[in-house]
């Protein structure tokens, strides 16, 4: 099959995030918002989707930037990552989201990759990827989760019927930050806390996120709570650059006088959400961070881990990150 | 469906990267009085007569575009330094465009999946996968191209310069896109640290593994270019 050019598709290129939003609600499943362009590309040249009616976001300025708001920060969800990266607010506040995004693909992805693309984006599962009618592409099996199947990358947490996970780096840090998805349709606005924002396969086996067809998360909110405080981010893939991550671990602390007072600990990679470890939390609090808390605290982190056939490696590697991310504090 | 397909694109998708050069051979070993017709302009002749067919897909065809504000075909590409007007599918990358339309063939294709940085170009300044960006988002920009690097008179940029002293091509074929990734670095940070410019230059993969080559081209390209700019300002 060709596969060079992407089949046909009507684009759009909307100016002002109102027209954005009568598109997606016109055309519905058959509509894409395109943000970077990265993901969606390979669906398309892939003809792993099809959609005949392509949103091109790029118009939308409103969405670019990052700004004061509230107690925190806003980030317009077509920031690009390379702008996420560099900008002193998040820099100075929020070094957790800049370390984020300075690992995700490539220096030319981050250029052209977006905030919220790379939040939004879908799974890696290559079963999925390649087509196969999985259960997340509405069929009725899962490919990687049978004993022969390619699953090294795959979930040790919270599978149901399907065992992919979230491919994404800034998702983490922004459930360790509280974070909250600014989501917008032609009906009006909704705000998400991050914790709230990923699906899993339990709830929805198709998606993602909570966006229905029609939203568009526009903004990101990040509110004072973490500002500055000490944080940990760690992403261990195969390779250095484009790689996803096999595991990553985005980590908040705030410690007063040697013991951690509160924390936020999300592990990425191994569930079909961020995963965050609110047991892990709660049994640091008030303690000092050594050595001995930190093995405690990476025990707990891969206690009922389930693993596939071909990723048992990913719980040594869950408990070394939380148990460095711990003793960092 | 004629606006569908332009023809020459349809050609020149034999299939495997590189989709620069190999899949020509064949064709110009069974052309007549191949004689003194190089490969290269062989090529340019064959994007001509493509560019000349889907013109006429345009003039002949169904109107393109739906009333509903989509995208003009008939667009306007500032291309190193030139306004271009090209006929542009939808979901033409800029990748193609260059080279199947506008005969710029210095940019390659290597994975056409943003995975290689063969066809790495600048727009307005910053480097982009040109597989990835589709032709219809760089109408407003500045595109430059391994083409338009060099000066008028025909000095080479202090990029290219330096990758010759420092060896660094091996095959050639990662060349163009470490170029432009090498010189978009260089035009946002004159003076990096080799750290610095190692992982500016990680987004191109080189099969023959030339990267410390590559390397230090891109710090002695760094070294004469704050040369210059010095004798600029104190001249
Ligand atoms: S051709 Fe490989 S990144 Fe574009
Ligand atoms: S020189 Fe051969 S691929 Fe880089």
């Amino acid at each position: 099959m060709m596969k060079d050019m992407m089949p046909h598709f009507d684009l759009v290129q909307p100016t002002d995030v109102e027209s954005a939003l009568d598109l997606l609600r016109e055309h519905g499943r058959d509509a894409w918002a395109l943000a970077g362009g990265y993901d969606s590309f390979d669906w398309f040249k892939n003809r792993g989707k099809q959609p005949t009616v392509v949103v091109d976001l790029e118009g939308l300025d409103g969405l670019k930037g990052v700004r004061e708001a509230g107690d925190g920060i806003e980030i317009g969800a077509m920031t690009s990552l390379t702008d996420v990266e560099s900008d002193l607010l998040v820099r100075e506040r929020y070094g957790l989201l800049a370390e984020a995004v300075s690992v995700v693909a490539s220096p030319q992805i981050r250029n052209a990759g977006t905030l919220g693309g790379n939040i939004c984006q879908d799974t890696r599962c290559w079963y999925y990827r390649y087509g196969m009618p999985c259960y997340r592409a509405g069929g009725n099996i899962c490919y990687a989760g049978t004993p022969e199947g390619m699953n090294r990358e795959h979930a040790l947490f919270g599978a149901d019927r399907c065992v992919a996970v979230t491919p994404s780096d800034s998702a983490p840090a922004l459930v360790a930050l509280d974070a909250e998805m600014v989501a917008r349709n032609t009906r009006g606005e909704r705000v998400i806390p991050a914790g709230e924002f990923f699906m899993g396969p339990g709830v929805d086996i198709t998606r993602m996120t909570v966006l229905d067809p029609d939203d568009l998360l526009t903004a990101v909110r990040i509110p004072a709570r973490w500002a500055g405080a000490h944080f940990y981010f760690e992403k261990v893939a195969d390779r250095k650059t484009w790689d996803f991550p096999l595991v990553n671990v985005a980590a908040a602390f705030r410690v007063a006088d040697g013991r951690v007072e509160d924390s936020r600990i999300v592990v990425g990679a191994v569930e079909c959400v961020p995963r965050r470890l609110t047991d892990v939390e709660d049994l640091i609090r008030g303690r000092v961070p050594n050595e001995s808390t930190a093995a405690e605290a990476g025990e707990l982190a891969a206690q009922g881990a389930k693993p596939l056939n071909y990723n048992h490696f990913k719980i040594p590697l869950v408990k070394n990150l939380v148990a460095r991310a711990v003793r960092s504090a | 469906m004629a606006e569908r397909s332009p023809p020459i694109v349809q050609n020149s998708d034999s299939g495997a990267p590189p989709a620069g050069d190999t899949p020509w051979e064949g064709l110009l070993a069974n052309l007549p009085g191949r004689g003194n017709v190089s490969r290269r302009q062989f090529i340019k002749g064959v994007i001509a007569t493509g560019a000349s067919v889907s013109a006429f897909a345009y003039f002949a065809g169904p109107a393109a575009t739906s009333a509903r504000a989509s995208v003009p075909r008939l667009v306007s590409v500032n291309v190193n330094g030139q306004t271009r007007r090209v006929d542009v599918l939808p979901q033409e990358t800029l990748a193609m465009t260059l080279r199947y339309k506008l005969g710029l063939t210095g940019t390659k294709l290597g994975c056409d999946r943003a995975e290689c940085g063969a066809c790495t170009v600048m727009i307005d300044g910053v480097a982009h996968y040109s597989c990835s960006t589709l032709t219809q988002r760089v109408r407003d920009r500045e595109v430059v191209t391994v083409e338009g690097l060099e000066s008028a008179d025909g000095t080479l940029h202090p990029v290219q310069q330096a990758f010759i002293d420092e060896l660094g091509p091996q095959c050639g074929f990662c060349t163009p896109g470490q170029v432009m990734a090498a010189a978009a670095l260089l035009e946002a940070n004159p003076n990096p640290t080799r750290e610095e410019a190692r992982r500016a230059m990680s987004g191109n993969l080189c099969r023959c593994g030339a990267y410390d080559h590559y390397l230090n081209g891109v710090m002695r390209a760094a070294g004469n270019g704050s040369a210059v700019a010095e004798e600029v300002s104190s001249g």
